[in-house]
């Protein structure tokens, strides 16, 4: 049952700072303003803590013990599982626990990509793609001889979809991002998941800008994969999801081969195993789903909309801050509207690279990344090698872009050309 | 922890607002080589003119952070009409330099070990070795030089 209401009251930033210890530490005399969540977000204590427990208490491998700590450590895996689902909208059974979004993407590729691509097929991406869900399917077709077709990304932050109709001709598959980790920008899914399914395609989403910032729904959405990682949503580093329709993961051959997602295996070959066990080969991440429990959990104790909520104030209040502290001198990428974008954002800073940028702002210790963001398409289209990009979460709050700003203006006076 | 001052020299902004030797040779016949940074957002080009093994010109294109740029520049003033062999030298002790196993990371860069060549303005670059993943964009130019002598030396394209 949905709330018709949902919560989005504001958040006790300063509380929600006391439940991740790194955010404590002291940088030389500095407070650490963390900007930078969309490589890679700072995890709560009630994470770290369930993943120790877990090792101190319930540690063992999974789904081949009798004995009563297998059974647990099968148990917390599986309660993972469900949580990841839950959090979702989806059945567990459609849950696969990858490594990241990368190696899901890659899974979605060369298994359903393999079987069902080949020449005269063609897969529709956008120019704003991260790498991950570019260059899977740009070597899948380097050997298996299918188009590879581009939604336009235009200067002011959003999909060309003028052509959308003509690019969808013929088109097997589009796999598209939920949000550009550069841009911000949250591309109109419904519009085109719906265009992707009248011409005959399906369609993936990369989806690990937005479920750790907004309520994912992907019965909803109508998306038949979708993929995320952990790290980026409050977890650990190491597990990821792929979350795919029943049908379509139940026709889709294995991707890794081992233990754990056969049936049987003889000297003449093998039988997999069911989903979601036929695509987790080898001792997964075990501890690290563990962490992605906790870590869902800590998220649903907030409130999914209430994160959404608060970030979308935050970057509104941070494009307000910065265009009028800093004019034309500092270009923010992407939509200028803040309602229509994601809480991540680009900047061109006139006359300073982003490597100096970043530089001294971490004299300050304000951390954004410098660089191409793995969007080397987009770093073209947009006109530069690199940006320095600042990027909000649950535990940012009006200090941070204000520390943001100061060592903007003392990365300006110093670099001035 | 250093400062900024260790790393910003004034004469690395000098030479990053007014870069020497930017442009293009034409390629026949120096030798046209892309670099890119593993710390993603410098890009250089480096075109290098080898006559009766010597760097007869050289011209560097491309994008950068100061310190990616300003080593480039500092790289052109250097190497222009020096023999194959100093150029090498040169490259050793400026990359030994920047090793941050060669050299001490706390304490003043004075306290460092001496180089056994002049280095000139390259010199300004010490510092850079207290911020490893900066060391990348010190030495991006380098490695693309080098990699276009090697190309250049081994087509036997000499003109």
């Amino acid at each position: 049952m949905t709330d018709p209401t949902p919560d989005i009251s504001p958040l006790d930033t300063a509380e929600i700072r006391r439940d991740f210890p790194i955010l404590d530490r002291d940088m030389n005399g500095k407070r650490l303003v963390f900007l930078d969540s969309a490589a890679s977000s700072q995890k709560p204590r009630q994470v770290i803590d369930a993943m120790g427990a877990f090792y101190e208490h319930s540690y063992a491998n999974v789904h081949r013990g009798v004995y009563a700590i297998a059974e647990e450590a099968t148990n917390e895996m599986e309660g993972a599982r469900s949580a990841v689902a839950r959090f979702i909208g989806a059945p567990s059974a459609e849950i696969v626990f990858t490594k990241n979004a990368t190696e899901a993407l890659n899974l979605v590729a060369q298994s359903w990509g393999r079987a069902n691509l080949g020449p005269g097929d063609a897969v529709v991406l956008t120019q704003m793609e991260h790498h991950a869900n570019i260059v899977p399917w740009q070597m899948l077709s380097a050997e298996l001889g299918f188009e590879i077709r581009w939604i336009p990304i235009q200067l002011d932050g959003f999909l060309d979809l003028s052509t959308l109709d003509v690019l969808l001709d013929g088109a097997k598959m589009v796999s598209i991002t939920a949000m550009s980790n550069v841009t911000g920008t949250r591309p109109d899914l419904d519009l085109i998941i719906g265009a992707a399914h009248t011409a005959g395609a399906l369609v993936t989403v990369d989806a690990c800008q937005s479920v750790p910032h907004h309520r994912t729904d992907v019965a909803g959405m109508d998306a038949d994969f979708v993929a995320f990682s952990a790290h980026k949503m409050c977890g650990p580093t190491g597990v990821g999801v792929l979350w795919g329709r029943a049908e379509l993961l139940d026709a889709m051959p294995p991707f890794l081969g081992g233990g754990g997602m056969i049936l049987d295996v003889t000297l003449d070959g093998f039988r997999p195993d069911a989903v979601p066990g036929k695509f987790e080969a080898g001792t997964p991440p075990i501890a690290e789903t563990v962490g992605l429990k906790a870590a869902v959990e800590y998220l649903e104790s907030i409130g999914m909309e209430r994160i959404e909520a608060h970030e979308g104030r935050l970057t509104a209040t941070a494009m307000r801050i910065l265009t009028e502290r800093f004019g034309d001198e500092l270009t923010i990428h992407g939509p200028a509207e803040p309602a229509a974008r994601g809480g991540v954002l680009s900047m061109t800073l006139a006359d300073v690279h982003p490597h100096d940028l970043a530089q001294v702002l971490d004299t300050h210790a304000v951390c954004v990344r410098p660089g191409h963001h793995c969007a080397k398409p987009l770093m073209r289209v947009l006109g530069v090698g690199a940006t320095a990009r600042a990027s909000v979460y649950l535990y940012n709050d009006e200090d941070d872009i204000h520390a943001l700003a100061d060592g903007l203006a003392e990365a300006a006076d110093m670099f001035r050309l | 922890m250093p400062g900024l001052e260790d790393l910003y020299r004034e004469i690395i902004l000098d030479h990053y607002r007014s870069p020497r030797n930017r442009g293009e040779l034409e390629s026949p016949p120096a030798q046209r080589v892309e670099g890119f940074n593993p710390l993603c957002g410098d890009e250089i080009v480096v075109y290098v003119r080898v006559e009766d093994d010597k760097v007869a010109d050289i011209a560097i294109g491309g994008q950068g952070c100061s310190i990616s740029q300003s080593s480039a520049s500092m790289m052109t003033s250097a190497v222009k009409g020096k023999t194959l062999a100093e150029v090498a030298e040169l490259a050793g002790t400026f990359k030994g330099m920047m090793s941050i196993h060669g050299s001490s990371l706390e304490g003043d860069t004075a306290e460092l070990e001496p180089t056994t060549m002049e280095l000139g303005d390259l010199e300004a670059l010490r510092g850079v070795v207290k911020f490893p993943v900066r060391i990348k964009c010190a030495t991006l130019s380098w490695n693309t030089l080098l990699q276009a002598i090697e190309e250049a030396t081994t087509d036997g394209a000499e003109s």
